[in-house]
C-alpha cells in the first residue's frame, strides 16, 4: 500500500487504535494491581446511558455534552453501586456488576425508543466504534502531515485521543512513586503521609477520562479489552512494575496495530468477502495476546513456587 | 465527653507526660460496625523503652496502632506524637504493617521496597542517587538480608518478608517505630534477627512499640506492656503490669489459670 492510499484511509484508525490501546493500558496496569479492573469495565458500559441522555437533551453528538453526560452517568453509577452494595447487602464485584449492566442496557433501550437515525449512535457504534471510518478527506500522501490545509481537515478523534493519551501518561510519570507505593502497601503510605484516597480516585478518574474519549472513536469491546489484558499479559512476562508498563505498552500498541490490519485484510487473505470491525479484532488479538504469555510468559509459575508462610 | 470519662476510670500511672512521650493516645474510640473494636482507650508510651500491645485475638490491637497513625479513621481520639499532632510527625515515625495485609505477588523488587522508606527524601520525581541506594543495601544488612536485594519479593520466605519489611522502617531512620506482629508467622532466626535489630534501636535511644500475641515470650524482648481488650486494662513496666490479675482481665476465661501463673511474673 502506498503513501496516496495508507495516509488517507489508514493512518488516523491506525494511530487513534494506537492511542487509544496505550491511554488505556496505562492506568489498567495499576488498576489490575489493585485488584479494581472491574472499574475500567464499569466506567465503559454506564458511558453509554449518558451520551444518550445528553443527545436527548442537546440533540446533538458534540464533544462537551457527550463528557458532561458520561460523568454524569459515573457519579450516578458510583453513587448506586455503593447503595446496592450495602442495602443489597452483597460484595462490591457483585453490586458493580449489577449496576453497570442495568444502566448499559436502559441506554441501549433509550438508544431504540430516540430517534437517532439522523446522527451516528446506535447499539453496534456503542460497542464497535466507528475507527474504520476515521477517513482523513484531505490528505492526498506522506506530504499532507506537513500541510496546514490538509490538517485542518484530520478527523478530530485522533487529536482528541492524542491529548487524552498525553494527560494519562503524564499524570502516570508524575505520580509514579505514590502510585506504586500506595498500591503495594497502603496502610505503609498514609502513614508517610501520602493521601492515598484521592490518588485511588484521580486514578479512576484517569481510567475515566481514557474510557469517555476512547468511546466515541473505538466503542466500549476495545476500551475493556485494553484496560485487562496488555497488563494482564505484561505481568507474566516481567517481576519489575517498571517492565510492566513498557510491556503493557508494547502489546497494546501490537494489539492495535495487527488487530487492524487483521481485520482490513484478514477475511480477504482466507477467501472471504468483506473486512471484519476494526475494534473487535484488536480486542481479540489482545486477548490472544493474553493467551499466549499465559502460556510461555516467562512468570507465569510465580507464586505457586513461591513459599506461603 | 467520652475522652473526660476515660481518663477519669484510668489515671495515668507512669510519670511520663503526654507531651514527653513519644506516642499518646487520648479517648481514642474505632467501630467498623455497630460494635466499637477500640473504645475510649488511652495509651501513653514511654520513651526510649520496648513495649508490647498485647491482648486476645480481636481485641483491637492493630486497630488501635492503626487508628494512631492516622490509617483508619477513628470516631473519636487524638494522637500526639512527641507531643504535636501525628500530622505534623510523620517524618520521626515508622510503620510495619503486618505482611500479610499486602500482596507479595507485585512485581517489584527486594530493593525497591526499601527504597520506599526514602520516599519522603525523594519525592515525587527525585532520582535514586548512589547514596540512596547504598543506604537501602545497609539496612539490608542490618536484617541480614544483604544478598537478596535484586530479588522478586514474592520469592521470599515468610520471615524474609518481615525482614524486607522492617528494612524499610530502617531506612526511614525514625524515632518511634511501631510494628503489627512482627513475629506473626516467622522462622526462629527471623525472630532473633528481628528482635535484636529492635533491642539495638532501643539502646540507641530510639522507641519501640510492637502488637505481640506470644506472651510468652514477653518478658524477655519487652520493657513494658499494655494491656488491651476493647478498652485499656493496664500499661506499664513488665515486672508490675504483666501479672496474673491483669491477664485475667484482659483474657478472661480464654487462658487457663495455671497458664497464666507460668506466664506472669506475681
Amino acid at each position: 500500500m502506498n503513501g496516496a492510499e495508507f495516509v488517507p484511509l489508514s493512518l488516523v484508525p491506525l494511530l487513534t487504535g494506537i492511542c487509544v490501546a496505550v491511554a488505556c493500558a496505562l492506568p489498567g496496569n495499576f488498576l489490575v494491581l489493585r485488584r479494581q479492573a472491574l472499574i475500567g469495565d464499569a466506567i465503559s458500559h454506564v458511558v453509554l446511558p449518558g451520551i444518550v441522555v445528553a443527545f436527548l437533551i442537546g440533540g446533538t453528538i458534540s464533544t462537551l455534552p457527550m463528557l458532561l453526560g458520561a460523568a454524569g452517568a459515573a457519579v450516578i453509577a458510583v453513587g448506586a453501586i455503593e447503595a446496592v452494595r450495602r442495602l443489597g447487602r452483597i460484595e462490591t464485584g457483585a453490586a458493580m456488576g449489577v449496576v453497570f449492566t442495568t444502566m448499559f442496557a436502559g441506554g441501549v433501550l433509550l438508544l431504540e425508543q430516540s430517534d437517532t437515525s439522523s446522527v451516528h449512535l446506535d447499539v453496534e457504534h456503542a460497542l464497535y466504534g466507528n475507527l474504520e471510518s476515521l477517513i482523513w478527506l484531505d490528505a492526498t500522501g506522506w506530504s499532507s502531515l506537513l500541510d496546514p490545509q490538509a490538517l485542518a481537515s484530520l478527523p478530530v478523534e485522533l487529536p482528541r485521543m492524542a491529548a487524552t493519551l498525553l494527560v494519562v501518561t503524564g499524570f502516570i510519570v508524575l505520580f509514579w512513586r505514590p502510585l506504586k507505593i500506595s498500591t503495594f502497601d497502603e496502610g505503609f503510605a498514609r502513614t508517610i503521609g501520602l493521601r492515598t484516597s484521592p490518588l485511588g480516585l484521580a486514578l479512576v478518574i484517569m481510567a475515566a477520562i481514557a474510557a469517555v474519549a476512547a468511546f466515541d472513536a473505538v466503542g466500549s469491546i476495545i476500551v475493556i479489552a485494553m484496560f485487562i489484558c496488555p497488563p494482564a499479559a505484561a505481568r507474566l512476562m516481567t517481576n519489575r512494575l517498571e517492565h510492566q508498563l513498557a510491556w503493557s505498552v508494547g502489546f497494546a500498541t501490537l494489539a492495535a496495530v495487527l488487530g487492524y490490519v487483521l481485520a482490513g485484510y484478514g477475511p480477504l487473505w482466507i477467501g472471504m468477502q468483506d473486512s471484519v470491525s476494526a475494534a473487535g479484532m484488536i480486542a481479540t488479538v489482545s486477548g490472544l495476546i493474553l493467551g499466549v504469555t499465559a502460556l510461555v510468559g516467562p512468570h507465569r509459575l510465580r507464586g505457586s513456587a513461591a513459599p506461603v508462610g | 465527653m467520652s475522652v473526660t470519662l476515660a481518663s477519669e476510670r484510668h489515671p495515668e500511672t507512669g510519670q511520663t507526660s503526654r507531651e514527653d512521650s513519644p506516642l499518646a493516645v487520648r479517648g481514642m474510640t474505632v467501630s467498623y460496625g455497630q460494635k466499637p473494636a477500640v473504645f475510649s482507650v488511652d495509651m501513653t508510651v514511654e520513651p526510649g523503652k520496648m513495649t508490647a500491645i498485647i491482648g486476645p485475638n480481636g481485641a483491637g490491637k492493630s486497630t488501635l496502632l492503626k487508628a494512631a497513625l492516622g490509617i483508619h479513621k477513628p470516631l473519636a481520639g487524638t494522637t500526639t506524637v512527641f507531643g504535636k499532632p501525628v500530622g505534623q510527625q510523620r517524618h520521626r515515625i515508622a510503620y510495619v504493617p503486618q505482611r500479610a495485609s499486602v500482596d507479595w505477588d507485585f512485581p517489584t523488587r527486594v530493593i525497591d521496597v526499601v527504597l520506599m522508606g526514602l520516599y519522603p527524601q525523594l519525592g515525587l520525581l527525585g532520582r535514586v542517587r548512589p547514596a540512596h541506594r547504598a543506604r537501602a543495601e545497609d539496612c539490608l544488612t542490618r536484617v541480614g538480608m544483604e544478598d537478596f536485594a535484586g530479588r522478586q519479593i514474592g520469592q521470599l520466605s515468610g520471615g524474609q518478608q518481615q525482614r524486607v519489611f522492617l528494612a524499610r522502617a530502617l531506612a526511614q531512620d525514625a524515632d518511634l517505630y511501631l510494628l503489627d506482629e512482627p513475629f506473626a508467622g516467622v522462622d526462629a532466626a527471623t525472630e532473633k534477627a528481628i528482635i535484636g535489630v529492635l533491642k539495638s534501636l532501643r539502646d540507641a535511644g530510639k522507641t519501640v512499640v510492637a502488637v505481640h500475641h506470644d506472651l510468652s515470650t514477653v518478658t524477655d524482648y519487652f520493657d513494658n506492656v499494655f494491656l488491651i481488650n476493647t478498652r485499656r486494662i493496664a500499661e506499664g513496666p513488665v515486672k508490675t503490669t504483666f501479672v496474673t490479675a491483669n491477664l485475667q482481665d484482659a483474657y478472661g476465661g480464654r487462658l487457663a489459670g495455671a497458664q497464666m501463673e507460668a506466664l506472669a511474673l506475681s
